[in-house]
């Protein structure tokens, strides 16, 4: 409850800074005034000039909602494979369902596919992710494990497909859509829209909701699934719903911000560390923490170097990278090897 | 209770049943060892019991309805299975652990009784001192404990254990053995799969014999267990003797004697 609490402080006053951080400085007052305004309660705190409105409003905002939104949904998803391959290494961007995802994606806007109106781009992201997740899980899991070596083999190859796909796509491609390609790659909150935060809040809001109710029974998938059955689990519904589940956090999450790595390793690694293994409350902090940790990385791409906006995906994967290689390092002395 | 009716097993691509024609019954009160050299089907026949593997032909009958009738919760309600295989992905602590055997009995009424039975089948398992630690920190014997723990929390009428007492020291393999019998002389069914034959003969009511996929014996333990079957079954020479102080029947490999034995059978001194 504490760390639940910590957490939600951590992620208002993030928030509240990244609003107020920029070209255009706010005070923290100021920020809470135009906010408190925007919902209809005057104070007076909100500033005059009008700049003030449309620059936390219709800029920063929409960006760090989206960045929070897409947080939740990659440690959430993060939770959700670790839970189901058995193994804490698995991570969207790790085993290449991102990568599925954006092929996806990307594959909708070069072709200029239409198919589902304004859903085309998370629809098609959703089915690349979802054979994505598929595939890997199929080929690595045995006796309802994954072996570390197995699992990263897999990641790679499924990586490297997609990876090839993509490149292809690129290159057929018009230049605006190439541009977006490698933007997708990059991952970046750059640009968010209101609109399509509206298109992928409900899908988060759904897989999270999901994925709590779920929460309960993956502690007993640390068991086995052999075991697990025996302990009255359904194991091959719960699968299926815990798979898709996935491939529609990760497709939320890539849709319009690209693919943003190690989260889903990072969080939900640190928050078993402080609160224990147990999935119930390890979604819920692990979905505050993933928020808290796309806010701040976002405010420091947006204010580490002055006049440039990072890729929020390699700050990520700055920190991310030499903490998988420690995690990797760690599993496999604890392990005596590669099992 | 539960009963095996001429179940075979055929596995995808294979040719030869790894199982076959086996039936097998096993009743309330009553202890039931499955028993066979390496490769003989017991893990198989385990695995059919328990609803893990679906016989090619055959039918496994729970309280007289097929297993696949019951519903997963119901049947975790019914019988408990203790699986060799007892890793643990996260590290969660012995008592999670434990409390996992409680899953199948939330939002029922005997959900009161949590407290109680976790309590219960760590003491009987002495795995209480190890409540607090994180299961990837203990040792396989001490894990299969645990595991064991969990198997009696969930408090079921019916008890399938694969090789408890594998990984086991001398203490805690004889602690499971008399668990295993006192859970029968409960009320309980308990099926179990040994590898030690002495073990077998002195707690078992019913053995079933196998090798080579097929039930060679089935009967009462001492019945079942003769020196000349489990030659011919093991490829092994033995002797039933009576254990001088207790008078019990105990099976014994003969053995060539060797080292410090041959030397005191011999009146050398021992160094």
């Amino acid at each position: 409850m504490a760390l639940i609490a910590a957490l939600t402080i951590a992620l208002v006053a993030t928030v509240v800074c990244s609003l107020g951080v920029g070209q255009y400085a706010l005070s923290p007052g100021e920020v809470a005034g135009v906010l408190l305004q925007a919902v209809g309660i005057d104070t007076a705190w909100a500033p005059e000039a009008s700049t003030a409105h449309g620059v936390i409003l219709d800029i920063r905002l929409p960006r760090i909602v989206l960045g929070l939104i897409v947080g939740a949904a990659l440690a959430a998803a993060g939770v959700l494979m670790q839970a189901i391959f058995g193994n804490p290494l698995a991570d969207a961007a790790v085993v290449g369902v991102s990568s599925g995802a954006a092929l996806g994606a990307a594959t909708s806007l070069s072709l200029g596919l239409a198919t589902f109106g304004m859903w085309t781009t998370p629809v098609w992201a959703f089915i690349g992710g979802l054979v994505a997740v598929f595939t890997v899980y199929w080929i690595s899991r045995s006796g309802g494990r994954t072996e570390v070596v197995t699992l990263l083999l897999t990641g790679i190859a499924v990586n490297a497909i997609a990876g090839a796909a993509l490149g292809f796509m690129t290159f057929l491609g018009s230049s605006a859509s190439r541009e977006q390609i490698v933007f997708w790659q990059l991952g970046s909150l750059n640009g968010a829209l209101w609109q399509n935060i509206a298109l992928i809040a409900p899908l988060v809001l759904a897989g999270l909701v999901a994925a709590l109710l779920v929460a309960r029974r993956l502690d007993l998938f640390a068991l086995g699934e052999r075991t697990a059955r025996h302990l009255g689990v359904r194991v091959e519904a719960l699968r299926i719903v815990v798979i898709v589940t996935v491939a529609l956090l990760v497709c939320a999450a890539v849709a319009f911000a690209g693919i943003i790595g190690f989260v889903g390793l990072i969080i939900p690694h640190l928050m078993r560390m402080i609160i224990g293994p147990a999935h119930l409350p390890l979604m819920i902090t692990s979905i505050l923490g993933g928020a808290l940790l796309l806010a701040g990385a976002d405010l420091i791409a947006r204010t580490a170097v002055p006049m440039a906006d990072l890729p929020i995906g390699t700050i990520t994967a700055i920190v991310g990278g030499p903490f998988f290689l420690w995690l990797l390092i760690r599993t496999r002395r604890t392990s005596g090897g590669w099992g | 209770m539960l009963e095996a009716r001429g179940v075979t097993v055929v596995p995808d691509r294979a040719k030869a049943p790894i199982l076959a024609d086996a039936s097998i019954s096993i009743h309330p009160g009553e202890l039931h060892a499955l028993l066979g050299p390496n490769g003989a089907g017991k893990s198989t026949l385990f695995g059919v019991l328990a609803g893990d593997i679906a016989p090619t032909s055959g039918e496994v009958l729970l309280h007289g309805e097929p297993l696949a009738r019951h519903r997963a919760k119901e049947l975790a309600r019914l019988r408990g299975v203790l699986l060799q295989q007892n890793a643990v992905t996260f590290s969660f602590t012995a008592r999670e652990v434990v409390a996992m055997g409680r899953v199948p009995w939330s939002r029922t009424p005997q959900e009161d009784q949590d407290e109680d039975a976790i309590a219960e089948a760590m003491a009987k398992t002495d795995v209480t001192a190890l409540a607090d630690r994180t299961v990837t920190s203990l040792s396989g014997g001490e894990r299969a404990r645990v595991a064991l723990a969990r198997v009696l929390a969930q408090r079921t009428r019916l008890l399938l254990l694969d090789e408890p007492t594998a990984a086991l020291d001398l203490r805690h393999h004889e602690d499971v053995l008399r668990i295993a019998r006192a859970e029968a002389d409960a009320g309980s069914a308990v099926a179990v799969v040994l590898h030690d034959l002495d073990a077998a003969l002195a707690i078992a009511d019913h053995v079933t014999l196998l090798a080579r996929g097929r039930v060679v014996a089935q009967g009462p333990a001492h019945e079942v267990l003769t020196a000349e079957r489990i030659e011919e079954v093991y490829g092994q020479a033995v002797d039933v003797l009576e254990h001088p102080i207790t008078g019990a029947s105990i099976i014994v490999p003969r053995r060539s004697v060797h080292g410090a034995a041959a030397r005191l059978s011999a009146g050398a001194p021992a160094h």
